[in-house]
């Protein structure tokens, strides 16, 4: 008799601790919602993180041109003749301490110029990912609940964009609307849809089929209510994951018209156009000019692809179930 | 303070104790095609002439195997499917052609409570606003007003209100039926219609959502459909049963009349495969083996739909196919679509067909008809 109420004692003795800790555990479960999961994972991602902390510093250099402009004393598009800011042959300068990363053929100062090209790297592929997200949810959504004729339709014109030559249709349209901001968000962001649009489309006809949609129709919900309220938010995590991946993407797009020298204007600063103006001094030993504008090119899309797929991981920790 | 609920709702006409009227319901799914221009000329016959009629506060089983069309029959009562042909009366109104816009009165009084309590609450929204939203959809209340009366419908099924911020992913499967349960419940329908509600459930579980119902049931005054494959519950819940074989009503009887007297080959079947938990009587019981299995709904068999399968099967049943009626002198209640119906006390697992296999059409297409 003792000895099982000792060993009664000793068992609520021991259960007293491990009751409290199942009540933290308990408040702890409680309210996390997927949402916070996905930022808890992020939140724990190494690469992601760093690659965020660039991210981040790359947002504050493009606010903070001017600042970089201050420091160095010179304007984004202020030339510097020989022997301040050319050889006496005519030729960029290498970096130096008033000089930092070097002159352009121009005579400009390569650092502030990349700083000042920052703001139309990052403006673009923002913005024109966001508008090509936007677009491809829309049209997604409709296309994937909607089905039948809208279906077909839609499906068709994404098909169609699918097929038309990005680059081609980019120079031609900006030959004939003339080189500029809007011109090359048009290009990027409301041709770049098509792909978006499928996706979001392929998880909405998934979606559609479950009964939580169909008790919102028996419930009397019209479409645009299941659309919005029913099923967005189920397409939301790859939304975000597209958007972020969707970015450097457009980086590189930006970039690639500019070289082409249908991009921004110059003399608007913008990677792509140093880029492409260094070729004609490269050869000469001008490396700088090409390796740095290339360097944060190449640092922005990276620092924004890792990210991007950290973000995938994050909402999707089980992997090939977002995309399918 | 209820006055919005029964605002638009129509007057009921005078129609006696039926609430629903199923006459000749049919519903036919083309069958996908992936070729862009071709046009679809084959059809699932998945609802083919049902007619039924389901009383007031009373509940109707409908059972039957996978694949028979309870859930599409379902389905085109409360419309989810516009119809091939046939009627539905809702407390004396046809409701089998109105537009959606038309039907959203009738929404409020006809709710559906389904199978699958993970797949039917949406993952990414709040339970007090999934339970919210009929009152959402049809903007009745809003603001405190709506969390007052979602939170009294969540107390109504057993869930704690203070729940009601919560996840449908922090509920167990039994809590998040009652989710379901409440949201069908929030208007005080008429008619509710339980698609399998308690068959993704634990044995101990579904008790508890089947006691429930049944509480509710006589509390609310509320009147079911009850979709199911397990007999036993069907016996439980119900005042009548439908039992359904590819897409068409093969018997239809009061519950104790069709488990004692049951007329058509297949509802024998189907009983003699039910348990019996002592195991002296279930030695004795000779269980009834259906040969082969259910014939595709696309072609379906012509003449009586069960007679591939029939131990009883005749020349007759291939030719003819057989009227719903109350046969071998039942009263008007309990009736069989079957040429020859099981006698009382007859044992049809020792029966043979008197046609071969050869002559038993499986397909009526092969026929060139149907």
């Amino acid at each position: 008799m003792t000895n099982i109420r000792e060993s009664a004692e000793a068992g609520t003795a021991v259960a007293e601790p491990l009751g409290t800790e199942l009540d933290v555990a308990a408040r702890k479960i409680e309210g996390r919602s997927p949402w916070r999961l996905a930022m808890q994972r992020l939140l724990h991602d190494r690469a992601s993180m760093i690659s965020l902390g660039v991210i981040g510093f790359i947002i504050l250099v493009a606010i903070f041109a001017p600042v970089v402009a201050a420091i160095t004393g010179h304007g984004p598009n202020q030339q510097f003749t020989a022997p301040v800011g050319l050889t006496v042959d005519g030729q960029p300068l290498g970096p130096s301490s008033h000089f930092w990363l070097g002159t352009d053929t121009l005579g400009r100062d390569i650092l502030v110029r990349i700083a000042y090209g920052t703001r139309v790297s990052l403006i673009v592929g923002v913005l024109a990912s966001v508008i090509s997200v936007a677009i491809g949810a829309l049209v997604g959504l409709a296309a994937g609940y909607l089905g039948g004729l809208t279906d077909t339709i839609l499906a068709r014109l994404m098909d169609l964009l699918l097929a038309i030559p990005f680059l081609l249709l980019a120079i031609s349209l900006v030959t004939v609307i003339g080189p500029g901001l809007v011109v090359l968000l048009i290009v990027i962001g409301f041709l770049g849809w098509a792909s978006v649009g499928r996706i979001i489309r392929g998880q909405v006809l998934s979606i559609r089929e479950k009964e939580y949609v169909e008790a919102a129709r028996s419930l009397g919900a019209g479409p645009w209510r299941i659309m919005f309220i029913d099923i967005l938010p189920n397409v939301i995590a790859p939304i975000i994951v597209y958007t972020s991946l969707l970015i450097p993407v457009s980086i590189v797009a930006e970039a690639s018209l500019s070289y082409l020298g249908v991009g921004i204007p110059p003399p608007t600063p913008d990677w792509g156009a140093m880029i492409a103006d260094s070729q004609t001094v490269f050869l000469y030993g001008a490396w700088w000019y090409l390796v740095f504008p290339s360097m944060a090119l190449l640092i922005t899309t990276l620092a924004f692809n890792i990210f991007g797929d950290g973000v995938r991981d994050a909402f999707d920790p089980r992997g090939g179930q977002l995309f399918t | 303070m209820n006055a919005d609920t029964t605002a638009s709702t129509p007057a009921p006409a005078p129609d006696g104790d039926v609430l629903l009227r199923v006459e000749n319901l049919v519903k036919y799914f083309p069958v996908q095609s992936a070729a862009l221009f071709r046009r679809n000329r084959e059809f699932v016959h998945a609802v083919d002439g049902v007619s039924l009629e389901v009383r007031r506060g009373q509940t109707l089983g409908l059972v039957g195997e996978t694949g028979c069309g309870k859930s599409t029959l379902a389905r085109c009562v409360t419309r989810l499917y516009d119809l091939t042909s046939g009627r539905i009366t809702f407390d004396g109104h046809d409701i089998s052609k109105l537009r959606p816009r038309q039907m959203r009165p009738f929404r409020r009084e006809m709710q559906m409570i389904f199978q699958d309590p993970y797949g039917s609450l949406n993952p990414r929204r709040r339970v007090g606003s999934i339970i919210g939203d009929p009152f959402a959809i049809h903007k009745t209340a809003t603001g405190a007003e709506r969390k007052r009366r979602v939170q009294e419908v969540m107390e109504l099924v057993g869930l704690n209100p203070e729940h009601f911020n919560r996840f449908p992913a922090e509920f167990s499967g039994g809590q998040r039926q009652r989710i379901g349960v409440a949201r069908a419940l929030a208007f005080r329908p008429k008619l509710i219609i339980c698609d399998e509600p308690v068959s993704a459930l634990d044995v101990s579980i579904q008790a508890q959502i089947i006691n429930l119902l049944a509480d509710l049931q006589s509390e609310l005054g509320l009147t079911y459909v009850f979709i199911a494959h397990d007999l036993s519950v069907v016996r439980h819940v119900s005042n009548r049963v439908a039992v359904m074989y590819l897409g068409q009503v093969t018997e239809l009887a009061p519950v104790e009349d069709l488990w004692v007297h049951p007329r058509h080959p297949y509802t024998d079947a189907l009983l003699s495969a039910v348990p019996i938990p002592d195991p002296d009587k279930s030695g004795q019981r000779e269980r009834i083996i259906l040969a082969g299995d259910v014939p595709s709904p696309i072609l379906p068999p012509s003449g009586c739909r069960f007679h591939p399968r029939c131990p009883k099967a005749a020349p007759t049943c291939v030719d003819k196919d057989p009227v719903l009626e109350p046969r071998l002198g039942d009263g008007p209640d309990h009736l069989a679509a079957c040429h020859f119906p099981v006698q009382d006390g007859e044992d049809i697992s020792k029966s043979r067909p008197t046609i071969s296999a050869d002559e038993r059409v499986i397909e009526s297409g092969l026929l060139g008809g149907a």
